[in-house]
This record gives structure tokens, C-alpha cells and sequence, in this order.
């Protein structure tokens, strides 16, 4: 069984009159260990997927597998278990909570497991020496630079050994270096075994994964490998249209 | 997540905007410290009767009559053979009389000055006594003498503590002074000092008054209190052929009422200040809100990383708590203060010893409400953050 399936998986917003439809009929599977990136122009549904694939969001039709559960029929709380338990995040801002230090940051979501102290300790300096950031542990996300806290939030999204990191434009804050470097860490984390999906409109950073899911108008145009041609193809794209995000 | 870890975490918030934190307890900072002080002088008021009262002995009784409208009258002598037969309970008794009369002294007019017409027997029961001189006597009594015993602030402010043989003039009647008491509550204008004792029959005389209303009874012994009050009032019954002729009240009694009274006055007031704790649970719900609003991001990166409603919901009832509680503490820190502070100037002020002593009952009381104003209250905002959507909270700027 795959580890991520969407079974016909619609996202339908009424605005008015006018019905949105931000995710038109989705079907795709992502299997354990995957190095996926999910691209698309801004308004394609890709971020409506990422949260679908999050469990921060619900589909409005359809069925969304998640590690042998279908997650379209939990409640509030059974979803954030299962945030806490399957799935790291990383965010284009990094997200860190600025009133407490990197260690703190890293054990949130251990804290929220119910995870003992020691072993979030443990946890929490294994994870930030994969970064190398374990020098910072008692740092405070201010005095790091981007590219440190974005390190920082991987290593959060890493210390509950999440069955998916979602990572969502994680270089889109970094300048071009950095977001290198940053690249070459989840690849590295890709071979260690991590399932990682990649969200990005930037064709340069999707074909850095093995697999590229395009998305336009929320519909899947190209799944394939990133050695494909037609993977960074720009497809369907009309000047005059606009972008509704 | 550990209750350990949220109320950490809650620390934290509330230490790192000081300021804000400060100005959101300080309603139930001043409501605390309120209810702490009214309470305290509540409770100093008591202890100050209560000392009063003792002074005057708790095993006095008052006896009103009233002979007016009545076919029997009961006479001074009625009550001292009353005395007399029941002398195993009852060691003493005097008419007390309020004189109204002008006070002349020399040249100068003394008008606080209270005139007492009382019996010889008078000095022992309220336990006056002499420092020179002599008190009142049975012959001056008999003789209706124009005689008087005055109070230390009489003899000190008018005659350079010199009186003894000196002459006081009660409406125009001299009255000779023979004796002069000890000072009892520091020769103040207003108080036991300035008074002059002149013998009950000479009252009488110059009031054109024939019997006496009220009545000072001195009981041997406190546990005979009770008793000598059924004495009394079967024997007045019996001379009255009435129950509703006369009163007896005791000195316990009339503490008892007092501290009622106050009391009721106590809870009024103390209400009062509870409503400021009420305005500064106000305050809470509405600096929690504010901070719900700011900290929407923190929120979402919570959700996102597993955090449940109910987390949410406990870390800012925690926190909401936390802050009143800490405004609590504040406040029984402030109220002790200011209760010090207070019985300075009171004893100042009004030369009375009266010490504002703060209940610890009120303090647990008060600081216990102030938890729970900051729970209640901060419920609202807590439940408003664990309903935000994670989407839209990590989406907020």
C-alpha cells in the first residue's frame, strides 16, 4: 500500500456565486521512501495539496490514504495526531517559535507525543548534530540567519521521525546558496530513508527530486520522473490568464 | 503535553511582556489588596471593641426603664433593695444620669465636658479609680451634695492638675470638686477623661427628674451573668406587673450585636472591592484576546506539529490563570503592606489602637477567587484559540 493516496480528491470553495474549485479530481499515489516534488504556477492547487497531504485541511470529495488510514474521515483531534505522529513540517518562513530556544523548538512536537524529557533531550541533539547545528542548541531563533533556522525547523520536522516531511518552498526565503544547501540536506535525508514531498513553483528546485508531480488549475498535467523532459515543461500556460491566489 | 510544561510555558509569556503582564493584574492586584484591608480593619474594629467593652467589664448589665405612661413606678431605692437581696450574684449597682447642663470652669465654658450623676458605688463597678481625692460617698447621697469627681483631662487642662478643692460650675450650681481619676484612654477631649461625676440625687434634683431610667448593675462573677439577668428582670416584672416596662442588656450582648454589625458592614464593603476583581478579570479576557490575535502563527506552528484543541485551550487557561494568580499574590503582598501602612495612620490620626490584621481566611479567600477570575475569564480567549483553523493561523501575518 502506498504511503500517500488520493483517491479522486476534489477542494471545492464557494465564493459567492462562483464556485472554486482549488483541487479538480486528484488521483496520485507517493510510496514509502519517495523523493517527490509537487509543482505548479501559484493558483495551480498546489498548496491546497500540500495541506490536504498535511492533514491541515480536509478534501471536500474524495478519499486521502495516509499510511493505511483515511484521513478524510478523522475529527480535529484524530488529525492532529496524526500531525504529530506522521508528519514533519517544513515551511517556507521556518515557522520557529521565537520566545524559546532551538532545543525547545525542536521538541515541540515530542512534547505534545507525551515524550518523556530525556528522551527528548536525546532526540533533540541527535537531530540538530544531523543538521550541525548542535553547537546552536541553546540558541534563540533570532540570533541564527536563514539559513541556520531553516536547518532548525528541518530538524524539527526530523526529531518525531515522521513517516512524510512535507516540505513547503523550503528554499524560498534563502538566498541561492543557502537554498543549495539546504537542497543537498533533504537529499541527503532522502537517502538515509525519508519519504520527502517537496512543494515549489520553481521548475530548478523540482527536478532536484527523483519524481515531479506538475499541477495546473488543480489538476495533475505531468507525473514522472525529473530526468522526464516534459517534467519542467511549462504546460497549458496563457499569458492573459490571471492567477487567483 | 505536562500540566508542568504549560504552566513553564506560561511563565514564560507572562515574564517576557512585563509591563503588560503588570497592568493586566492590576485589577485584581488592587481587588485583592482591597478585600485584604477592609477585612483586616473589619478585623481590627472587632478587637477594638472588644477591648473597649472589656474595659468597661463583661459582667456589667444595663437595665432601662421606663416609668413614663406606667401606674407603678420603680424607684432608685426599688433597685438597690434588689441589690441588696440578691447580693451572692449582684455586687453593685448605680443610676447613671446624663446631665446636659452648662459647664463652667472659671472663665472658660467646657463643652465636651459629659456629666454623669451616678451612686458611690460607681467608681469600683467601671473600675474608675482615684488619684487624689476621694470618690463620691453614700453621705453625698443622702445630702443631694454639690460635690463632683472629675477625669484627669478636666483637672489637667483646666486647673494645671491642681483641682482638689476648686469649684466647677454646672449650670450656674457650684459643685465643689473632691476627687480626681486616673487617666484611662490619654486625656483626649473626646473620651473617658473629660468627665465630671457628680452624686445621682443631686442629677435628679437639679433635672426636676423623680426616678431614674437608666441603671449600671455589676454582676460577681461573668458565668453569673445570665443569671443575675433573670434575677432582675423577674423582680422588675413583678414591681412592673409588666414584661414590656423595662430592658436588660448585657455587656456580651451588646458585643455580640456590635460585632454584627460590623460584620455585615465588613461583608458590604468587601463585596465592593470584589467587584474591582471582578473588572480585573475583565482586564485578563481582554489582554488574552489581544494576545490570542498576536500569537494566531504561534498557534498554527503549534497545530501543525501535533498540537491538539485541547492544548491549546489548556495553555492559555494556564496562562490566564497564572496571571491572576501572580496578580493574587501581588495583591496579598500589597494589601499586608498597606494594612501596616494603614495602622499607622490610623493610630495617628485618630489616637486610637486600632490594628488593621489581615484574616488569613480573606487572604486565602481572595487569592483563591483570583485564580479562578482568571480561569473563567480566560477561558473565552483560549477556546477562541483552539478553535482557529491551522491553515489560516499558519497563513496569518
Amino acid at each position: 500500500m502506498a504511503l500517500i493516496e488520493f483517491r479522486d480528491i476534489y477542494k471545492i470553495y464557494q465564493m459567492g456565486d462562483t464556485e472554486v474549485r482549488a483541487i479538480d479530481g486528484i488521483n496520485m499515489k507517493i510510496e514509502a521512501g519517495e523523493f517527490v516534488a509537487i509543482v505548479g504556477q501559484s493558483g495551480s492547487g498546489k498548496s491546497t495539496c500540500m495541506n490536504i497531504i498535511g492533514c491541515l485541511d480536509v478534501p471536500t470529495k474524495g478519499q486521502y490514504f495516509l499510511d493505511g488510514t483515511d484521513v478524510s474521515e478523522l475529527n480535529d483531534n484524530q488529525l492532529a495526531k496524526i500531525r504529530n505522529k506522521t508528519l514533519g513540517f517544513i515551511f517556507q518562513q521556518y515557522n520557529l517559535l521565537q520566545k524559546i530556544n532551538v532545543k525547545e523548538n525542536v521538541e515541540l512536537a515530542l512534547m505534545y507525543a507525551g515524550i518523556s524529557r530525556a528522551e527528548r533531550d536525546k532526540k533533540a541533539s541527535a537531530v540538530l548534530e544531523k543538521v550541525d547545528l548542535l553547537d546552536k542548541i541553546n540558541s534563540f531563533p533570532k540570533q541564527l540567519s536563514g539559513g541556520q533556522q531553516q536547518r532548525v525547523s528541518i530538524a524539527r520536522a526530523l526529531a518525531g521521525s515522521p513517516s512524510v516531511i512535507l516540505a513547503d518552498e523550503p528554499t524560498g526565503a534563502l538566498d541561492s546558496k543557502t537554498g543549495k544547501d539546504v537542497l543537498r540536506l533533504l537529499q541527503k535525508l532522502h537517502k538515509e530513508g525519508n519519504t520527502i514531498v517537496l512543494i515549489t513553483h520553481d521548475n530548478g528546485i523540482a527536478v532536484k527530486a527523483d519524481r515531479v508531480i506538475r499541477l495546473a488549475d488543480g489538476k495533475v498535467v505531468f507525473d514522472g520522473p525529473s530526468s522526464d523532459p516534459n517534467a519542467v515543461v511549462i504546460a497549458n500556460y496563457d499569458i492573459d490568464e490571471e492567477d487567483d491566489e | 503535553m505536562k500540566f508542568s510544561q504549560s504552566f513553564k510555558l506560561a511563565l514564560k509569556s507572562i515574564m517576557s511582556s512585563k509591563i503588560r503582564s503588570l497592568l493586566t493584574m492590576l485589577g485584581i492586584i488592587i481587588g485583592v489588596a482591597a478585600v485584604i484591608i477592609i477585612v483586616g480593619l473589619g478585623n481590627g474594629m472587632q478587637k477594638y471593641m472588644q477591648k473597649s467593652f472589656f474595659d468597661l467589664g463583661t459582667n456589667t448589665l444595663n437595665v432601662y426603664l421606663s416609668n413614663y405612661n406606667s401606674s407603678k413606678k420603680v424607684t432608685p431605692d426599688d433597685m438597690f433593695t434588689i441589690a441588696r437581696e440578691n447580693h451572692e450574684y449582684i455586687d453593685g449597682i448605680s443610676p447613671t444620669l446624663s446631665l446636659g447642663g452648662t459647664v463652667r470652669i472659671g472663665t472658660e465654658k467646657a463643652e465636651k465636658t459629659q456629666i454623669s450623676g451616678t451612686a458611690e458605688s460607681y467608681d469600683k463597678m467601671s473600675s474608675l479609680k482615684i488619684v487624689d481625692g476621694r470618690f463620691l460617698k453614700y453621705m453625698d447621697m443622702q445630702s443631694t451634695a454639690k460635690v463632683c469627681v472629675i477625669g484627669s483631662y478636666v483637672n489637667e487642662n483646666y486647673f494645671d492638675s491642681n483641682a482638689i478643692g476648686q469649684t466647677i460650675k454646672i449650670d450656674g450650681n457650684p459643685y465643689k470638686v473632691v476627687g480626681v481619676l486616673e487617666m484611662k484612654a490619654k486625656n483626649q477631649e473626646r473620651g473617658e477623661d473629660n468627665k465630671i461625676y457628680i452624686p445621682y440625687t443631686t442629677a435628679m434634683k437639679v433635672s426636676y427628674q423623680s426616678d431614674v431610667s437608666s441603671y449600671v448593675v455589676s454582676v460577681k462573677d461573668s458565668d453569673k451573668v445570665d443569671t443575675a439577668k433573670n434575677i432582675l428582670s423577674t423582680k422588675l416584672t413583678n414591681l412592673y406587673g409588666s414584661k414590656d416596662k423595662f430592658n436588660i442588656l448585657s455587656m456580651a450582648e451588646m458585643l455580640d450585636s456590635m460585632n454584627q454589625m460590623i460584620n455585615v458592614m465588613v461583608a458590604i464593603l468587601a463585596s465592593i472591592a470584589a467587584i474591582s476583581l471582578f473588572v480585573g478579570g475583565i482586564g485578563i479576557m481582554n489582554i488574552m484576546l489581544v494576545s490570542v490575535s498576536e500569537r494566531t502563527r504561534e498557534i498554527g506552528i503549534r497545530k501543525a506539529l501535533g498540537a491538539t484543541n485541547g492544548n491549546i485551550l489548556t495553555q492559555f487557561v494556564i496562562e490566564a490563570g497564572t496571571t491572576s494568580a501572580m496578580g493574587g499574590l501581588l495583591g496579598i503582598g500589597l494589601g499586608y503592606g498597606l494594612s501596616k501602612v494603614g495602622t499607622i495612620v490610623i493610630n495617628a490620626v485618630l489616637k486610637q489602637e486600632i490594628i488593621i490584621a489581615p484574616s488569613s481566611n480573606a487572604v486565602l479567600i481572595s487569592f483563591g477567587i483570583s485564580f479562578a477570575i482568571g480561569v473563567i475569564f480566560g477561558y473565552l480567549p483560549a477556546r477562541k484559540a483552539a478553535k482557529l483553523n491551522p491553515i489560516d493561523a499558519l497563513r496569518y501575518e
